[in-house]
């Protein structure tokens, strides 16, 4: 006999509901409590080592957005392209990395920071140095194991960071 | 000097007047509206936050932390909210109307409270038709929420209206049906009577006096998984949807003091009202009616919300039929063995209430999966 149509199935719904009263809510408090994103993130900013980079312009070519935009001129004197300018509208960015993937000489990064959020359009808009490495201004360990090896470890909900205010 | 002399003639007045002169009761009529009103407004407040946080909990969530500790001024802040905002009233709505709706279903609920003891002869007005008095006085605020739907103007607020007009009616029946095993137990209508009565809690001796009443509760305060006369899903808030500011407190709050009311209702009838080892009788009341509306927050995380048909099969396939029966078994209890040991009569009671809804459960069906349109 089947007791799902004789309110077994009702009396199931509120073990689990009373059973998740006693259980630890997984709210994270925004301001208050941060979660360590995944060492691998894709933040919506780009990191850029301008001394690693020849100005090839390889990320230009595969960013499927269009939103790099990389303008270089001849060095004659040191045989090489200076980068004169780069700049990264990540309004239009979709983190889709394809730009780090490219790069053949490692100088570009995904960001780990994840708060970017601006009030203008103009404002997340990178340009030269403002796509410089800093304290702020982590590069993620997105196609680098060995800068994600520095980064802290990613917290989960199951360890329960969440309860203490 | 004048009036001196008038307060002399008073007191000597007062003197020579009968006991039964109602000037007597004005005192008792002035402390107790006051107690009811308090304690209904703290109440409220203590449920909102109650039901807020508790349901949040059931899902893993916080809920509101924020405003004081733990979330205790959230309620405050709500209603101090809501009172600044702007009070809109439809352009095409009949506005004395929609004016006196939040009137017409808050009062009732308070009303309520007159009949319902907090310790034992502690009560505005101990009615010896009580129970027919709440009875009838809750049924009025059905035609307040008809009057905003009827009054919004708005399809949506006629729609919920006319759902809530077609639930009350349909869930009065078992509603009433099993109060009426409590007062052939009793032998009274009376509030306090039907407590004083109340050795063993009338849960024990009419569980399924108890469900129904409990279930029959929720449907006609729109709790959830009754709540589809304002269902947001549907018909965006039912008959609130064209209120705001002062008059949607007043909604909101006469809900909460409708669930208020059925929790003291069920605690009076079934759960032994004030009555409680240790602790006074007032604090007894208020931690019982706590429980039983816990009980209904539980209910309320835990089912989803059911369609119309569904609700009126409900009431009319599977609680009446059974309120019926209850009514019957109840009197040829009561006729043929009143002086039964008490715990045989619980053990037939339970066993009987298991029989039943499980035959009851067999039966219910809706439509065959049939829809005629």
């Amino acid at each position: 006999m089947q007791f799902e149509r004789y309110g077994k199935g009702i009396a199931k719904g509120l073990r689990v509901t009373i059973t998740h009263l006693l259980r630890h809510p997984v709210t994270v408090q925004y301001p208050e409590q941060r979660l360590n994103t995944s060492r691998r993130i894709r933040g919506n900013e780009l990191i850029w080592d301008n001394i690693k980079c020849t100005g090839c312009g390889t990320c230009a070519k595969t960013c499927p957005q269009g939103a790099i935009e990389i303008i270089t001129s001849v060095n004659l004197e040191e045989n090489k392209y200076t980068v004169e300018e780069i700049e990264v509208d990540t309004g239009y960015c979709i983190q889709c990395g394809l730009c780090v993937e490219a790069c053949p000489y490692a100088a570009l990064f995904m960001g780990y920071a994840y708060e970017r959020a601006q009030y203008r359009r103009d404002d997340v808009v990178q340009t030269n140095e403002g796509l410089l490495p800093s304290a702020e201004r982590r590069p993620s360990g997105y196609m680098y194991p060995e800068i994600a090896k520095e980064l802290p470890r990613q917290t989960l909900l199951v360890e329960r960071i969440t309860e203490e205010k | 000097m004048a009036i001196a002399n008038f307060g002399l003639n008073t007191l000597e007045h007062l003197a020579t007047l009968p006991p039964d002169w109602p000037g007597g009761f004005w005192w008792h009529w002035l402390v107790f509206t006051v107690i009811i009103i308090a304690f209904v407004l703290a109440l409220v407040m203590g449920f909102i936050w109650i039901e807020r946080r508790g349901m949040a909990r059931m899902q893993a969530r916080l809920g509101p932390n924020r405003a004081g500790p733990f979330g205790l001024l959230q309620p405050v802040a709500d209603a101090i909210k809501v009172l600044l905002k702007e009070d809109i009233i439809p352009a095409r709505g009949d506005k004395i109307v929609h004016w006196l709706a939040p009137v017409v279903v808050f009062v009732p609920a308070l009303m309520i409270f007159a009949v319902v003891p907090f310790q034992n002869g502690a009560l505005l007005a101990d009615l010896n038709i009580g129970i027919l008095y709440v009875v009838a006085i809750s049924s009025v605020a059905t035609l307040g929420v008809f009057m905003a739907g009827w009054g919004s103007n708005n399809k949506y607020s006629l729609l919920g209206a006319m759902r809530n007009v077609a639930a009350v009616v349909s869930y009065e029946v078992p509603l009433v049906l099993s109060i009426v095993g409590v007062v052939m137990i009793a032998g009274s209508l009376s509030m306090n009577q039907i407590v004083l009565a109340q050795n063993i809690p009338f849960i024990l001796l009419q569980p399924l006096g108890f469900l129904i009443f409990f279930i029959g509760g929720c449907a006609e305060i729109n709790r959830s998984p009754f709540d589809l006369f304002e269902a947001d899903s549907e018909i965006v808030a039912g008959f609130h949807t064209e209120y705001s500011g002062m008059k949607f407190a007043m909604f909101y709050l006469a809900e909460y003091a409708e669930a208020l009311a059925i929790s003291a209702i069920i605690t009076t009838l079934f759960l032994g009202g004030w009555r409680g080892p240790l602790l006074a009788p007032w604090l007894w009341f208020v931690i019982k009616t706590i429980a039983v509306f816990f009980v209904m927050i539980w209910t309320r995380t835990t089912l989803p919300r059911i369609r119309i048909d569904q609700l009126m099969a409900l009431a009319w396939k599977f609680l009446f039929p059974l309120a019926l029966i209850n009514l019957f078994i109840t009197a040829i209890e009561v006729l043929a063995w009143p002086e039964a040991l008490p715990w045989t009569m619980i053990l037939v009671n339970i066993a009987i209430m298991a029989v039943l809804v499980l035959l009851w459960s067999k039966f219910f069906k809706l439509g065959w999966g049939r829809v005629a349109v």
